[in-house]
């Protein structure tokens, strides 16, 4: 760990890769000298004929790094994002983040087996999912991308809800209105313009800024550091700040759209594009949920009273595949990704919650308890999902009755009854 | 080109032939033909998402980054408007783009450059510039995958006027074809049926053919004529082989290029057989076999002894994966539509 760079220091795109720590920025891993090691040790390896090693200079972070919680799980007040911190609250968040990290894992392990068809990982950004979904409110809308198994938890989607998709048997496995949490959005960059509408009409329907915080509402949208360069996400944002939409546009920057690295997509830090659409933009530590939860909560606020849109660019990694069908290995090195198993979301959580006597070990063991039963039940459930009937393919293409589908369905159960007689004779 | 060409001229000289033909993948066999558009040409420019280090995602042009560099196989940020607009700059500058879409259902971020740029530049500049670029479209169900990963968006490229639309069908094809894609001066769109990347077919890398990848007859037939591209070929040669062993001889031909149209072979073979069955994994509604049933119909009206059967995918969105087998056209679908035609 000696060897390790610190967090928090020097910003990657900008400033210089050695220097020190300005003052307002947030304490870094080690709370030591602030000098960028890790920018250091990438130029030491000539990092300007390979990907890999630029993709390991992203983890260096912003001076403007918001961050409450450090990796070694120490807690500093943040002045412009106060935040109660109880110990009912982190122990909420410590189980959200374990039981979400062990579905997510047996989400692979049950595609490795062939249960599954695929899964998308979401190893790494439990922190980033889990602080913004819990700063929603009930009233809320969130529009995710297809990695979002963590927000899908906090707006009460059951994991079993998320089984569908991935096994094949549908294409949205929960009902997006009751659940106030958008189908997954596959194409990239699609739902930012569609949470940007969705955020226009409670801003019509006059549900912003009454001063009510039970009824005015907001919208999130979530995206990757990939879908930044898709025109959807930009137009997302011309349109919600043309109409002064309440939405936060929630970037969880990864740092690699499958293999190209964080620099195919952009020359500046993420969140200093919102400044060109005329919102404001921060960039928190997305391993802390602390930071997560309180930003968003305060960026959520902010669209509810009227002073929306916002946007938030959740520092974080992909510590898995982009899904199960992809070989990481080709592209990055485990240089990089053991380098941020130090910056793991979970424990510093854990050592917090333990260092403060807040939580004892039965505590931790329950919570550990409840994940294993959580992993059978999803696994139970997955492996026992039917295949729909063929109903299915021809059921709510259109909400009118629409002959020509009825005739195709007819035609294809005529069809299939040919074969039924053919087997009975 | 109405010659049957069930494979690589095998009848070439024995030895010479033997030397030159490889049992290769669809997938090794285009990632060749890139190769060798590349060395032939220094201006060929390999560009898409993950397409350099990772060599795609279906590794079509795995390798290509390595040696031919960053500049030539490159690594885009991910827009599909992007790819296809910047390769529309890079043609006009000269350049021989060949765009990668990782998947049909990401194609329609691009399609407005498409149909408004690609298809349209050299008639409205009335010739000043050409649009040499190729636009690889991975397409077709059949591989489990989730939503927008399955389709067969072909028709709307075909209605696309200043845009040749082509697809392979095996990896004979897939090597000549996308070379011939790369070298012509006009747009073209080229569908590779995902689903058959992996499997294995002889190629002949040494003899060039001369003529373009138009209809051919990939069996010969008697009875009815079954007329199918890309992913649906295995299916149509399959449906021949059951359909002969209850003794019905059935031709079947492949488009491989799907706009313009090849229609004299597809004509000569109805006049022969006067049944039709024409599949693709598209939704039937103003599908290519849709197209293609009604000019069979204009023009060989009277060697008709039976209405043109379509075998498509259903009019729906491409369903859920574990409901896809029932949607594909299949061996079973192909031989109903073959007794519907002969009882006609």
């Amino acid at each position: 760990m000696a060897a390790d760079p610190p967090v928090g220091q020097a910003p990657a795109e900008t400033a210089p890769t050695v220097g020190p720590r300005p003052p307002d920025a947030a304490p870094g891993a080690d709370g030591a000298d602030g000098v960028d090691v890790g920018a250091q040790a990438a130029a030491d390896r000539n990092p300007a004929d390979e990907h890999m090693a630029r993709g390991l200079r992203a983890t260096s972070n912003s001076p403007d790094l918001i961050q409450l919680l450090s990796p070694e799980g120490v807690f500093t007040p943040h002045p412009d994002f106060p935040l109660e911190v109880t110990a009912d609250l982190l122990k909420g968040l410590y189980r959200d983040l374990v039981l979400v990290r062990r579905f997510d894992r047996e989400g692979n392990a049950l595609q490795r087996q062939g249960q599954l068809s695929i899964w998308v990982p979401l190893l790494g950004q439990e922190a980033a999912q889990i602080g913004s979904g819990r700063a929603l409110r009930p009233q809320d809308f969130a529009f995710p991308s297809y990695r979002e198994h963590g927000v899908a938890w906090c707006r009460g989607v059951d994991p079993t809800e998320l089984l569908g998709i991935f096994r094949g048997t549908d294409h949205s496995g929960w009902d997006p209105v009751a659940a106030r949490f958008h189908d997954y959005t596959i194409v990239i960059g699609n739902q930012a313009l569609n949470g940007a509408g969705y955020a226009m009409g409670q801003a019509f329907d006059g549900k912003v800024g009454s001063g009510d915080p039970d009824t005015d509402e907001a919208t999130i949208v979530y995206f990757g550091d990939g879908g930044t360069a898709q025109g959807d996400i930009h137009e997302g944002m011309v349109f919600a700040a043309a109409f002064d939409a309440p939405v936060v546009f929630y970037c969880q920057n990864n740092q690699w759209a499958i293999s190209e690295p964080i620099e195919k997509m952009t020359r500046v830090p993420l969140y200093k594009r919102a400044a060109g659409y005329g919102m404001p933009g921060f960039r928190v530590d997305g391993n802390d949920v602390l930071a997560c939860l309180a930003v968003t909560r305060w960026a959520l606020d902010e669209c509810r009273s009227g002073n929306g849109p916002v946007m938030i660019e959740a520092f974080t990694y992909r510590m898995d595949a982009h899904t199960t069908s992809d070989d990481p290995t080709r592209y990055r090195l485990a240089d990089e990704t053991e380098h941020w198993k130090l910056l793991d979301p979970i424990e510093r959580v854990r050592a917090y919650l333990a260092r403060e006597g807040l939580a004892d070990k039965e505590f931790f063991d329950f919570v550990q308890a409840e994940a294993d039963q959580l992993a059978d039940r999803f696994r139970t459930f997955a492996v026992a999902m039917p295949v729909p009937t063929h109903e299915r393919i021809f059921a709510n293409v259109y909400t009118d009755p629409n002959p020509q589908v009825q005739r195709q369905q007819q035609e294809f159960d005529e069809y299939l009854a040919g074969f039924d007689s053919e087997a009975g004779q | 080109m109405t010659e049957t060409q069930a494979q690589p001229a095998q009848q070439q000289t024995a030895e010479g032939a033997a030397e030159t033909l490889q049992n290769l993948t669809l997938a090794k066999s285009l990632n060749n033909g890139l190769r060798a558009a590349m060395e032939a040409d220094p201006k060929v420019l390999v560009m898409g998402e993950d397409v350099g280090k990772l060599g795609g995602v279906f590794r079509i042009t795995d390798g290509l980054q390595k040696d031919f560099g960053e500049h030539r196989v490159m690594d885009t940020p991910l827009a599909e408007s992007g790819i296809i607009g910047a390769a529309v700059g890079l043609a006009m500058r000269g350049y021989r783009p060949v765009c990668e879409i990782q998947f049909d259902g990401f194609v329609f971020p691009g399609f407005d450059q498409i149909i408004s740029q690609v298809a349209k530049i050299t008639y409205r500049s009335q010739g000043a510039w050409s649009m040499p670029l190729t636009v690889r479209i991975p397409y077709g169900g059949g591989i489990g995958a989730v939503e927008h990963h399955a389709e067969s968006p072909e028709a709307f490229f075909c209605h696309i006027a200043g845009i040749k639309v082509v697809a392979c069908s095996n990896a004979h094809d897939a090597y000549w074809m996308i070379q011939q894609a790369i070298a012509s001066n006009d747009p073209v769109i080229f569908f590779e049926p995902k689903r058959r990347y992996w499997e294995k077919s002889k190629v002949d890398t040494a003899n060039k053919p001369d003529t373009t990848f138009s209809t051919v007859v990939r069996r010969p037939g008697d009875q009815v004529t079954l007329i199918g591209y890309g992913a649906t070929m295995p299916v149509a040669l399959a449906a021949a082989d059951a359909a002969a062993a209850e003794g019905i001889s059935a031709e079947v031909l492949d488009l491989r290029t799907l706009s313009p149209l090849d229609l004299d072979p597809v004509l000569e073979s109805v006049r022969h057989t006067g049944r039709a069955v024409v599949i693709t994994e598209a939704p039937r509604e103003g599908s290519l076999a849709s197209e293609v049933a009604a000019r069979i119909s204009e023009e060989a009206f009277h060697s008709l002894a039976a209405p043109v059967q379509r075998v498509t995918g259903f009019d729906t969105p491409y369903p859920p994966s574990k409901l896809e087998e029932e949607y594909l056209p299949d061996l079973d679908k192909v031989l109903f539509a073959v007794d519907r035609a002969l009882s006609y």
